[in-house]
Parts: structure tokens; sequence; C-alpha cells
């Protein structure tokens, strides 16, 4: 029976993903990715069929998980942030090689407007990359839809499916209506051409030729696709394609129907044929997409077309941002509502470490300590700590990906810098801080890595870290000296003892671990509200 | 009919919590609804805003237009006038008077209530104090839900209070009642003094 249900676009791809008959998600949390997974971990369907939604310890292990469950013939999907494409881009593109026997479908949410990325990078480049197909749903009810088409797809092409959600639509509720019906998982089968899988040379060629091939059907799909579609319009004195939810906000402007012809795109490798359809009835073309100009820049080419595009690259657009109904508006020539003019009595308010957290303690006795080293230097990381770059702290001095604190601070030690101080949370270290470790050690680093366990992944909410319990036994069996393992409680009680500690192991010239342990207050308060 | 709504407050103070009320009492109306929410980073003690959309008919766009905005509701005084820009020229702002202080730099109380009152569609209230003194300290959020439903014309208070009744009736009746208290004191106030 079908169902109304107000969801996310998130819950929506979850929640047609489950329907799709899913065998297992794959995910390391990120914003705005993390309710895919946190939807179908919490739906009854999941414990029913033993879906596989424990979390991963990061994405490459993710994609990994998953293009083996796709291996073995079942339905298999993968959600992360954007950037969680660059920590998996080595299996993703190679499953482009492998292709998908089970249906897998990898959903890479993007951050246009970095509300809590450090890049606005277009997961669509990856596509065109990979030579994968890509669908970018339009709004919430496409997202549940598409999901199920996406592993349809799959299964039809033998390719993996690349889904492109961006914050808007992964954060935005509206009602879905479901299907009444739910799909069987898929049983153990494995792949009719089994050479495909081992990507030796002898096997690979063969493979990419094939896959060059596909590829131009690929397209061909895409123009057939339910989900593109040309509308003709009553004045050809512009045209304009709208990719994803960039259709919503060229709608928003026209509630009496867009008066241009209008092709929306919501399926990739970009439909050829349908531009040029287009192209034929105006001169004028307005690219509308979220994200970077990918279809912009391949209208426009090097040579002269004759055709006038307009978009993010000559600025009728913003070059960058999320897009707005407000700057497809301006970009339109319509004028602008009227409005208010924005107040001078507000000030700004950027996020902050919670109060009682013990990143907080943490930082104000690294502080302490660092005060009288003149040339110490900070390797921040990806979390909540990352925040103690700010005020009052300024404790950090760079943050750039998941693990980069520990290897940068080796690679400056090594340059001479001292002390060089890495600070990583628990989740980040074993996401990608391990084999950094690893480095140091087998160096015999002059570094203090500072693991700040908080005993979750906290900036997405409080989902389970892969290494609670475990870090002592992780440093350890990967070489540090027992006796530089050491723990401390952040609390103001304990300043004195916690900068002993640091002062310590910063005049301890080689590989020392700090690990400054306190569950973090929002899990605390949610642990405490639950017993 | 269409009306939209930006929901303002600090991250921490739950204004998630009254859109989760109005958005089942959207659907069980049968009206369309969008709402877009702010998680991650932005969520820790940063100012945060959600765009709710309320629609008999199909809504395009996740986000709300400047100038677009028929009410701002916001927890946090100085929150409600960060986003003037997008209400309306015929909007209401309907806002806690209760000041949220986690920066350095926060505005002086007077300046800030003065430029609230200078907007010709205002009405704001202590919340706070409003649910201390009907004994439900947690109510506030129902008060300000209360408030603003004086000019939420697309969906009826009895609608509302339906809400209340589905979202927090696995809580026990007890809460509900002192969530409907809330509710109504919030909304009396609305209707003496908008």
């Amino acid at each position: 029976m079908s169902e109304k249900n107000l969801l996310l676009g998130d819950e929506a791809l979850a929640l047609g993903a489950l329907h799709a008959g899913l065998s297992g998600v794959y995910a390391y949390p990120g914003t705005p990715s993390t309710e895919i997974t946190e939807y179908i971990q919490l739906h009854p369907l999941t414990k029913e069929g033993n879906v596989h939604s424990h979390w991963t310890t990061n994405e490459k292990t993710a994609m990994e998980g998953a293009l083996g469950m796709s291996y073995a013939g079942k339905r298999a999907l993968v959600c992360f942030k954007h950037v969680g494409l660059n920590v998996c881009a080595d299996p993703f593109m190679g499953s482009a090689m492998t292709g998908a026997n089970g249906g897998l479908v990898i959903a890479s949410c993007d951050d246009p407007s970095m509300h809590s990325s450090q890049n606005e990078q277009d997961s669509r480049f990856y596509g065109a990359f990979a030579m994968m197909p890509v669908f970018e749903p339009s709004n919430q009810q496409e997202a549940y839809d598409m999901a199920r088409a996406a592993f349809d797809y799959s299964e039809k092409r033998g390719i993996p499916v690349l889904m492109r959600l961006t914050t808007r639509m992964s954060h935005s509720r509206a009602v879905v209506e479901s299907w009444g019906d739910i799909r069987r998982q898929n049983s153990l089968h494995y792949p009719a051409n089994p050479r495909q899988w081992v990507t030796l040379p002898v096997n690979a060629r063969v493979r990419n030729r094939q896959l060059i091939k596909d590829y131009a059907t690929f397209e061909e799909d895409a123009v057939e696709s339910k989900f593109n579609w040309l509308r003709k319009g009553a004045d050809n004195s512009l045209g304009i394609i709208a990719c994803g939810i960039a259709y919503n906000y060229l709608m928003e402007n026209f509630p009496d129907g867009c008066p241009y012809p209008v092709l929306k795109v919501s399926q990739y490798p970009f439909p050829r044929k349908l531009a040029l359809e287009l192209a034929s009835m105006v001169k004028t073309i307005l690219v509308l997409e979220e994200g970077q100009p990918l279809v912009e820049e391949r209208l426009r080419g090097v040579f002269e077309t004759g055709y006038t595009i307009k978009g993010r690259i000559d600025n009728t657009v913003p070059r960058d941002g999320e897009l707005t109904p407000d700057a497809v508006r301006a970009a339109l020539g319509l004028p602008k509502l009227p409005a208010y003019e924005a107040s001078e009595v507000v000030a700004p308010r950027p996020p902050a470490l919670c109060q009682g957290c013990g990143h907080r303690d943490f930082f104000t006795a690294l502080n302490n300590v660092l005060k009288d080293y003149e040339g110490a230097r900070v390797f921040g990381d990806i979390g909540c700590y990352t925040l103690g770059w700010m005020p009052p702290f300024h404790s950090l001095h760079t943050c750039v990906e998941m693990g980069a604190s520990v290897t940068m601070a080796n690679g400056a030690a090594y340059s001479g810098t001292w002390p060089a101080v890495a600070v990583i949370g628990d989740s980040t270290f074993t996401h990608s801080g391990m084999t950094g470790l690893l480095d140091c050690i087998n160096e015999n680093a002059d570094v203090v890595v500072c693991i700040s366990d908080n005993l979750t992944t906290g900036m997405t909410g409080g989902q389970d870290s892969a290494g609670t319990g475990k870090l002592e036994a992780i440093c350890a069996g990967l070489g540090v000296d027992p006796a530089h393992i050491r723990t401390i409680v952040p609390l103001p009680k304990n300043y004195p003892d916690m900068e002993k500690v640091i002062r310590e192991e910063v005049e301890y010239h080689g590989v020392s671990v700090i690990i400054s342990r306190r569950e973090c207050i929002q899990t605390l308060k949610r642990h405490a509200a639950k017993k | 009919m269409k009306q939209d709504i930006i929901l303002a407050g600090v991250g921490g103070q739950g204004i998630l919590s009254i859109a989760t009320v109005i958005g089942s009492a959207a659907l069980q109306q049968g009206l369309y609804l969008k709402q877009a929410e702010v998680h991650g980073m932005s969520q820790r003690g940063g100012d945060v805003q959600s765009n709710l959309r309320l629609s008999s008919d199909p809504i395009h766009s996740d986000l709300i237009p400047k100038g677009g905005a028929d009410l701002i509701v916001s927890l946090e005084p100085m929150e409600a006038l960060r986003y003037l820009p997008y209400l309306s020229k015929d909007g209401w702002i309907i806002t806690n008077t209760a000041p949220f202080v986690n920066i350095p730099d926060y505005p002086e109380m007077d300046k800030v209530m003065a430029e609230l009152n200078r907007q010709p569609r205002v009405v704001a209230l202590d919340v706070d104090a409003i649910a201390k003194d009907l004994g439900s300290p947690r109510g506030a959020n129902m008060v300000l839900l209360g408030a603003m439903s004086a000019v939420l014309h697309i969906l009826e208070p009895e609608k509302l209070r339906e809400g209340i009744r589905r979202i927090f009736g696995r809580k026990g009746e007890a809460v509900v009642e002192s969530n409907i208290k809330a509710f109504d004191a919030g909304l009396e106030f609305s209707q003496k003094n908008k």
C-alpha cells in the first residue's frame, strides 16, 4: 500500500533503496549525507532483512565493502559527503572497471556554499571521469523514485550509478509518496563475466574499450530517460538548461509557468541530443546548475559556436556558492522582490564548541603548555575540534582533510618545526590517522600526536566511532612505545596533571601519543535521557 | 494559499520541534510542505534557521526568496533580526525576547528591542518566562508556536493542537497537556498584542 511521509531528501533516498531490495548500506558519516544511513539503521526492514548498516571506518572501506556485496550479486548503497569521494576515489574508479553485478549505487552529497565542508567540489565530474552514469534528483519524490531506478539501471547496464545530492536536497523535507510494493533482496549470484573483476592489464584493456562503448549507450539512455525532458516555450529569446534542484529555483520564479523552452537534466552523461534540440529553438542559453559549471563549460567549448551561453562562468549566476531563488531571479533578469535592508544591530554568531565539551579543556591545557614554546605549531584535523582555531583558543595552525594532522606534523618536524603537535579526533584517527602514525613510528619522528577522544563521531551528530575502546591498543600495535602513550581526562580540575603530561611528551624526542578522553557532552546527555 | 516561514534561533535551542508539530499538522491537512534544515557544523551554538514553506499547491524551491517570508519566528530576539531581508513587506515577526548570549559582542538589549519595535508587525514575548509561570519550563517552544499560530492562517490552531497531541502522545497525557497549555498561552498573548 502506498503511503505519504514527510522525509528529508536523504531519507527519501534511503527509503527508496530499502524498497528497491537493498542488502547493505556502507557509509562513513559526513554532512550532508549522514541521515541516509541513520534512516536505514532505524528502519524495521533493516532488521527484518538483515540489511548491513554498520558504519565503516572510512569511505574507502565503505566503497570496497559495497563492491564486494555487488560482486556477490546483491544490491548495495554507498553514502558519504562529497570529499569522501576523494577518499574512496581508487575503488570508485576501479568499480567502473569491474562494473556492477548486484545493483551498486554511490550517493555523494555535495555541499555548495560549504555550510559544513572545506571545499565546493562537484561530484558530477567524478561521473564523467570514471565514465559512470550520474543521477541527480531535483526533489524529494524524485530522490525516492530514483533510488529504485538507479538500482535497476545499475543491474541492467552492469555499471555502478553515482547519485549526486546537494545540501538543499539532502536536508530539506517534503511529502514523499512511496510505492506499495517492496522488492525482495537479490540472492547470492556471481558475475557472468568473471575476468572483468580481475583488473590486470590484460583484462582491463578489454574492459576499458567496452566501457568507452557503454558510455555512449549511457548517453543514449539519458536522452530517453524520464528524468530528463525538453519542454517548449512561448518565448524563444532564451533557452534554459536546469540541472537537478536548479529546476526548482527556476520554476519558483515563474509561478504561472516558464515562458522559455527548458531542458531539465537529472541523468547524465549529459544528453547532448536534447541540448541540440533546445539549440534549434534559441540563440541564447542560460545554464542553471548547482555546484561547479560542468555543463556550462562543455557547452562553451573553445571555439565560437554562434550561441550566447550564460551561466556561472560569465557571472550571470554567481561563480561560487549554492544557488538560491534570488540568484536565479537575477540571472533571469527579473526585478527583486521588495524587501527590508539587513539590520545593523545583528552581530555574527559563528559555531563554537559546546559549553562543557572536553575539547575545550584539552585546548586550554595545550595552550598553557605551548605558550612556553615559541616555535610550536599545531596541526589540526577535521571534526568539532577544528573549532579550536576560533577564539578564544586560537590553538590550531592548519586543517586540510581527514588525517592530515599526523602526517603534516611529521613533514614539518622533519623540516625543523619543534614542537610539532597533531590534534585529531578519535573517529578521524581511525579513518585516516593510523597509517600516518605508522609513518611517524618508522621514521622515529619528533611529534606529539594528541587524540582528542570523545568516544563518538561528534560533528555529524554522534555516530559510533570505529576506534572506541581500542585506541591505546592500536597505537601500541603500530609500534608507539607504551611509555609514551599517555591518557588524560580533560576537566578543569585536571589542568595541572594534563599540562604535566603534555609538557613531558613535548620534551620527549620521539613519537608520543596523548589520548585526551571524555565522552562528548551531547551523547552523554542523550545516554542519560535514555536511562 | 501559501505561507512561508523562517524559523530562527541558536543551535541547540530546538527550533525543529516547532517545525515537527507544524509538519505533522500540514501532512494531516494534505498541504504541500518543504522544510530546509541546518545540520552539521552550524548546529554547534551558531545561528540556525529553517525555511518552512506551506501551500495548498505544489512548492518548487526549498528556500524562501528575499522579501518572501510571511513570518519570521525566532527563539531569540537578535536572531529574528538577522533574517529581516527575507521578510515580506507585510510579514510578521514573532519572537522570544529572552536573549541567548554566547558571543562577546552581543549588542545592547535596548538596541535589539528598539530595532524590533521599529518593525511594523511584531509580537515579542518572553516565552521562557511564560512557560515557567505555567509550570512547564520545557514548553517554551510551544508558547512560541502558539504565538505564531495567531497569524498562521493556513493551519487552524486546533490542527496544531492535534499535531502536539500526535507528536507528544507517546510521552504521556501530562506532557501533552502541559504543551497544549503552553501553546494556548502563546496564542492568547498574540491575539491580545498583535
